[in-house]
């Protein structure tokens, strides 16, 4: 039985684990080892020796996003870190299972990293729908307060950490580590242009960290148990375990933690039983809305972030959405883009004016009223939503299952043209 | 400096900026919308893609935003890379899915940066088949017109409002293709810079609303470069006319003086010119008789050895005082200013002129990262400047982000990093001003009390400047804080003025500058008058106002381009006039004063003149006729010249043969006789139309176009299409850049003086004589049944021309008087209650304001909007309930 280290204490009936409960399995242990003799930067250094990449999608080396941060006497305070549990992605329910099922561990991975960059405030922006998660963590961190894990000069060891909850008022861009700080300063969640990073000039322009709720769940244990052991965790060089979920209409949707590269063949297969019957697999987005379907010849492919890239598509949250033959790949697509446009900021302009356009064309071929050329259109406005044309990865991430509907499933499209109608609609 | 690569070919650049300024200063097409050189990049609308190669070798390369990139050296970018070029164009397109097609009816159409993009992108042809997201729009008050559909979403109207203005009302709602740049509700616009919108938005969302009442397109205008006449900044502006009627302000860049931006009474002030109150023929005894009639009666009226008593105007300009000053003789030549309001003028000049720190140019206080403003509310006075101010006040937070390496033209960046971090702005007044918000310090007191802060600032900067005697703790506390900041300033700047009529006050600032100076600081000092030319009317000296009444007595009054009744006790007025053996005047509006003229003389406003302006900067600065005036109407200086002179250039040479402080400001502009390639420059556009049809009425033979004797510029459509110097730059136009963004293809550097410099002359510069001075105020003691009653300026009303404006009237506040919460207690009075004061023998009334920043014992009446206004202030009244 592989290690489950994330989700192992969860019970069966998902009640939060509470302090005393969490403290039992050890809880806390990677805490005080680390404030009890640790450096900041011997803390750093694990977190890069583990090999930890973000869970939020990208993928960023984390202990090399905290390397960034100035250190030291002459380093600008207040320093924040930030837990990004704003988890808007569709399809994805990981961070919600962490949260709701063991907040004492996300709490303790956010002090850890707040430990090791000398933060001096910790926010955990919590998306507004989750209100289960909030209740939890609410009472969670009263505890971690009343047992002398957070506030004044923790565990004696001379570090203080102030931890707050926010609870966003909810949008897409609330998730883009630069949009959620400028919505917890109150201001419009657009993203922020980088450089300067959030490292250097990011909560109220000072030195801060945002890492997703699966990643900080993840570094109590490396610290506790060593680097070695979190590497050993995984099939592959992309270190740890990974929460892989899938939704749509196969047998079990769920989630489960799983070692680092487990297939998607068994996590489909094995894990969500298969499609469900009578109706057959066509094809799915890895990890979340914003990466490219990939298909039946995909289906060996490790989920880790070098193998889903290679195949042309990317790890993202690690949370498939699954397509079968019942349902409509145009349909699929421009409801996803639909969410994008609906979520697109509103600051850069092929975003803005690229995705609404897009969502036009589509819902019109849904409708019936294609146009010959509508392809040429959005295959061109997907190149144009490339990463660097764009201000963010919004437009980028909504490019990615309109570019690969268009190549996987383009006879569909072309038959919603043709037909003037949705084959899929009676 | 650094060389970059720009398709292939090696072009210097400046490093310190981004790929966009690079390409616009080297005179490159690279469309833009959402960078703006007074703010810099935020990289929003994308508009300004180039490829950018790594090296020589590098032959993919990859999209970049020019405005977000560095210049730095060795860049190698392409603008025409097809890749770029496709980019750019699907960019407009995407911008055009929601914009309506309706430029022949958009306000903006003809000089929409809009347009100009979109055909420099090469878009033309619509493939959305798709309803457009609609709006509706606001009303935002007298000045800007709301039409939120043709929005494109670049965001340079919530930057300028809010960022860069310090607004509050105005900002963006919702989010993806349905941001909504507007209000929360209709309501007018709070800031006094929203008329820039109309400039800052790159199409027809915000237009000049005063414009569309007489709406006239750019093409059909013709213009020239003017100089605003509403405060003494000296903005530069161009103004438009067609059929007679001035039609709009719009800026002139200027880079020492407004740089891209006016405050709205410079920019809608203009409409007194239009006004119904103009005087447009000569009268005599109430008889109105032609021009030729009214030359021969002013000549039968001065000559013959009369007695000649000249009073003249601060808002005249140079020449028109010095005409009127050479007529009557120095000796009969009065300043037409009240006492106090003189005496704070000539003491400005004087302090001015005797400074050692360099007279603050408006670029000079934006610059500045250290400011003390003593006792003058500028936001009120000189609008303009609070704009600067604001800007100065990042100063800091500029020095912040190069120690995190990030490019100041990084605007968003900067901002984040700076949050509320600003440079210091210690803020001396008596009343709240428009500034309170970004002072570091606040200080409210009366202008006695200001004064001693600043004595006491000055000693504390430096010993040799006077000690201030019997200083509370906790005024020297302050002093000494504020003397240790700015000793610690890179460039101090010290600002005060004349509006509450405060010898100590100018000459507190004055010492505090000259201790920064002897503590071998670069301080600069700027002294600022309410009236445009004030400053100029001073340098050329008058007799003082009190000695006017008893020199009229039997004389002959001759009153320039002056109201007197604004600014003199009724009953003084009326016993000057009374006791005159006769009174000419010369104005363009009608007022009391004109009312009295036995002679009444049709003069031009400054859009109908040529002339020039003095500003508080001690530049001076040209204005030309917009359009040629009315048959009967003259320029008050060609009424009253010398008749070996026919043109402005005579009356130039003469005011500098006399007067020598004045000699440079014949350099102001090119003389008459300046060509290019042997003509005039155009005040007509190359595109001016219907000059043939537009009196085919009553004749179809085309009218000699006007002469005009006096400038260098001419009434018709041709000329050299070359860049005149700055001076006579009659508007920004240039191929392909149709809008006033235009300016850019003037500068050598983007943001940088017009290529030849920019206009004006410096009148004085710092000195190396002078002292400090010692006439140190007592403190202000308040009364027991007085109140010292000080003027409180307003941006709209106080000034006297702009308030005949329809839109600066309607912003106009109601006549009141302020007192503090508890002076009202004191007499039981609560707000509204109406009160009555006594000035100089009258009673007049006023409702009840109650103001709580201003000090114990001092009651602040509005500048100019009273029945009060002739009173001399400040003054000790009694108030009291009234009956």
């Amino acid at each position: 039985m592989p290690e489950k280290p994330l989700t192992q204490h969860i019970p069966a009936d998902r009640q939060a684990l509470d302090l005393r409960a969490y403290e039992s399995v050890g809880g806390y242990e990677g805490f005080r080892k680390a404030l009890g003799g640790m450096t900041p930067q011997a803390m750093q250094q694990v977190v890069k020796d583990s090999g930890l990449r973000g869970r939020g999608g990208a993928g960023f080396p984390t202990g090399m996003k905290w390397s960034f941060t100035p250190m030291g006497a002459d380093a600008p305070h207040p320093k924040y870190v930030v837990a990004n549990a704003d988890e808007m992605e569709p399809g994805t329910f990981k961070d919600r299972l962490l949260m709701e099922g063991n907040p004492h561990q996300l709490i303790e991975g956010l002090a850890l990293a707040g430990f090791a960059i000398e933060a001096d405030v910790a926010f955990i922006f919590i998306r507004g729908e989750y209100t289960l998660a909030q209740e939890r963590l609410t009472r969670a961190l009263a505890e971690a307060y009343e047992a002398g894990f957070l506030g004044k000069d923790i565990l004696k060891s001379g570090y203080s950490l102030e931890m707050r909850l926010h609870v966003s008022g909810g949008r897409y861009m609330c998730g883009e580590e630069t949009g959620l700080l400028n919505a917890l300063e109150g201001k419009r969640a657009n993203p922020r242009a980088k450089p300067p990073f959030p490292q250097v000039s990011g909560l109220w322009g000072k030195p801060t960290i945002v890492n997703n709720v699966e990643t900080l769940s993840n570094i109590p244990h490396i610290v506790a148990k060593g680097a070695e052991w979190f590497k050993g965790l995984s099939h592959s060089p992309d270190a740890g375990t990974k929460l892989y979920g899938a939704s749509g209409k196969v047998k079990r949707p769920g989630i489960w933690e799983l070692p680092m590269s487990t297939t998607i063949r068994e996590l489909l297969e094995e894990h969500a039983g298969g499609m469900r019957d009578g109706v057959r697999f066509r094809g799915l987005l890895p990890g979340g809305a914003s990466t490219d379907f990939l298909v039946e010849e995909h289906l060996d492919t490790p989920m880790d972030f070098t193998s889903v890239q290679n195949a042309g598509s990317r790890l993202g949250t690690g949370t498939m959405i699954v397509l079968d033959d019942q349902t409509c790949p145009v349909g699929m697509t421009s409801n996803l883009t639909a969410f994008f446009a609906q979520e697109s900021c509103g600051w850069c302009t092929p975003c803005w004016s690229g995705l609404g356009w897009a969502k036009q064309i589509l819902a019109a071929m849904e409708e019936g009223h294609g146009k010959e050329g509508d392809l040429d259109k959005l295959s061109f406005q997907s190149k144009f939503w490339s990463p660097g044309h764009t201000f963010c990865a919004l437009a980028p991430g909504a490019a990615e299952p309109l570019q690969s509907a268009l190549k996987f499933f383009r006879e569909d499209f072309e038959r919603h043209i043709r037909e003037q109608r949705c084959p899929w609609r009676a | 400096m650094g060389t970059i690569y720009i398709d292939g070919e090696a072009r210097e650049a400046n490093d310190k900026q981004n790929l966009l300024h690079a390409c616009l200063s080297l005179g490159l097409d690279l469309p833009y919308f959402c960078w703006h050189p007074a703010m810099g990049s935020v990289g929003a609308c994308r508009q300004c893609a180039v490829k950018q190669f790594k090296d020589e070798n590098d032959t993919r390369g990859k999209l970049v935003m020019a405005c977000m990139t560095p210049a730095t050296p060795n860049a190698r970018i392409s603008i025409r890379d097809p890749e770029a070029v496709a980019f750019r164009a699907a960019i407009i397109e995407g911008m055009m899915l929601n914009h309506p097609h309706d430029c022949p009816v958009c306000d903006e159409g003809g000089e929409c940066h809009l347009q100009d993009m979109t055909v420099m992108t090469g878009h033309d042809y619509r493939r959305t088949r798709f309803p457009k997201r609609t709006f509706h729009d606001q009303y935002l008050g007298p000045f800007v017109y709301h039409q939120m559909n043709r929005c494109i979403q670049c965001y340079r109207c919530v930057r300028f409002y809010r960022n860069y203005a310090g607004g509050h009302d105005l900002n963006s709602f919702d989010i993806r293709n349905t941001v909504f740049f507007g209000r929360e509700k209709d309501g007018v616009l709070e800031s006094e810079f929203a008329g820039n919108l109309v400039e800052v938005c790159p199409t027809g969302v915000f237009t000049d609303r005063t414009l569309r009442q007489h709406y006239t397109r750019k093409w059909d205008l013709r213009m020239a470069p003017s100089i605003c006449g509403h405060c003494s900044l000296g903005c530069n502006i161009t103004m438009g006319e067609r059929y007679g009627v001035l039609r709009r302000v719009v800026n002139r860049f200027n880079s020492e003086v407004n740089g891209y931006f006016l405050c709205d009474r410079g920019r809608y002030g203009y409409e007194y010119v239009n006004s119904k109150e103009r005087i447009r023929d000569a009268m005599l005894d109430g008889k109105r008789i032609s021009g030729d009639e009214a030359e021969q009666q002013l000549q039968t009226m001065i000559s013959g050895g009369k007695r000649l008593i000249g009073i003249g105007s601060p808002r005249a300009s140079l020449e028109s005082n010095f005409a009127l000053q050479r007529l009557v003789g120095k000796e009969n030549f009065f300043a037409g200013v009240a006492l106090g309001e003189w005496e704070a003028l000539t003491a400005a000049v004087d302090a001015l002129r005797t400074t050692p720190a360099r007279i603050a140019s408006l670029h000079d206080v934006e610059e500045s990262d250290t400011v003390l403003i003593l006792g003058e509310d500028v936001s009120n006075s000189a609008p303009r400047m609070a704009l600067s101010l604001r800007q100065a006040t990042r100063q800091q937070s500029f020095e912040a982000a190069a120690k995190l390496r990030i490019p100041l033209w990084m605007d968003d960046a900067v901002r984040e990093v700076a949050q509320d971090q600003r440079s210091p702005l210690f803020l001396a007044a008596t009343g709240a001003t428009r500034l309170d918000d970004i002072a570091a310090k606040l200080y409210r007191a009366a202008p006695d009390d200001i004064a001693r802060l600043g004595f006491a600032i000055a000693h504390e900067i430096h010993s040799s400047a006077p000690e201030v005697p019997g200083l509370s703790n906790e005024i020297l506390e302050a002093a000494r804080t504020i003397a240790v900041v700015l000793k610690s300033a890179k460039h101090p700047v010290v600002i005060s003025g004349t509006s509450s009529r405060s010898i100590p006050l100018i000459q507190a600032a004055a010492n505090v500058a000259r201790a920064l100076c002897d503590s071998g600081l670069r301080a600069s000092l700027s002294l600022v008058a309410p009236e445009c030319n004030g400053v100029g009317l001073a340098l050329m000296g008058a007799r003082p106002p009190q000695e006017m009444f008893d020199s009229a007595k039997d004389a002959t009054v001759i009153v320039l381009e002056n109201d007197l009744y604004r600014r003199f006790l009724r009953s003084a007025v009326d016993d000057l006039f009374g006791s005159a053996e006769r009174t000419i005047v010369l104005d363009h509006l009608a007022n009391e004063t004109t009312a009295r003229a036995n002679l009444l003389l049709p003069a031009t406003t400054i859009a109908e003149s040529d002339g020039t302006l003095v500003s508080s900067e001690g530049r001076a600065q040209r204005f030309f006729q917009i359009f040629p005036p009315q048959p009967e109407l003259r320029e008050s200086w060609r009424w009253l010249r010398d008749h070996a002179w026919t043109s402005l250039d005579d009356v130039l040479k003469a005011m500098a043969d006399e007067a020598l402080q004045l000699a440079p400001v014949i350099k102001a502009a090119p003389q008459e006789s300046f060509r290019i390639a042997g003509a005039k420059v155009p005040r007509e556009p190359h595109r001016y139309s219907g000059r043939t049809a537009k009196t085919a009425n009553i004749s179809v033979v085309e009218p000699k176009p006007p002469a005009d004797p006096d400038s260098a510029l001419s009434y018709t459509m041709e000329g050299a299409h070359v860049q005149p110097p700055a001076a006579l730059q009659p508007f920004f136009w240039s191929p392909g850049w149709n809008s006033i963004q235009a300016v850019n293809k003037f500068q050598s550097e983007i943001g940088d003086a017009l290529r030849g410099g920019d206009p004006g002359v410096r009148l004085f510069e710092s000195s190396s004589g002078g002292s400090y001075f010692n006439a140190i105020p007592a403190p202000f003691t308040p009364r027991k049944s007085e109140w010292l009653l000080v003027p409180a300026q307003h941006i709209f009303g106080s000034e006297e021309l702009s308030s005949h404006a329809p839109g600066i009237a309607e912003l106009a506040p109601d006549p009141y008087l302020a007192m503090n919460a508890a002076g009202a207690a004191k007499l039981q009075l609560e707000a509204s209650s109406e009160v009555e004061i006594n000035l100089g023998g009258t009673a007049y009334r006023l409702p009840l304001q109650i103001a709580p920043e201003l000090p114990d014992g001092v009651a602040a009446i509005p500048d100019g909007l009273t029945p009060a206004r002739g009173a001399e202030l400040p003054a000790w009244t009694a108030i009291r309930r009234a009956q």
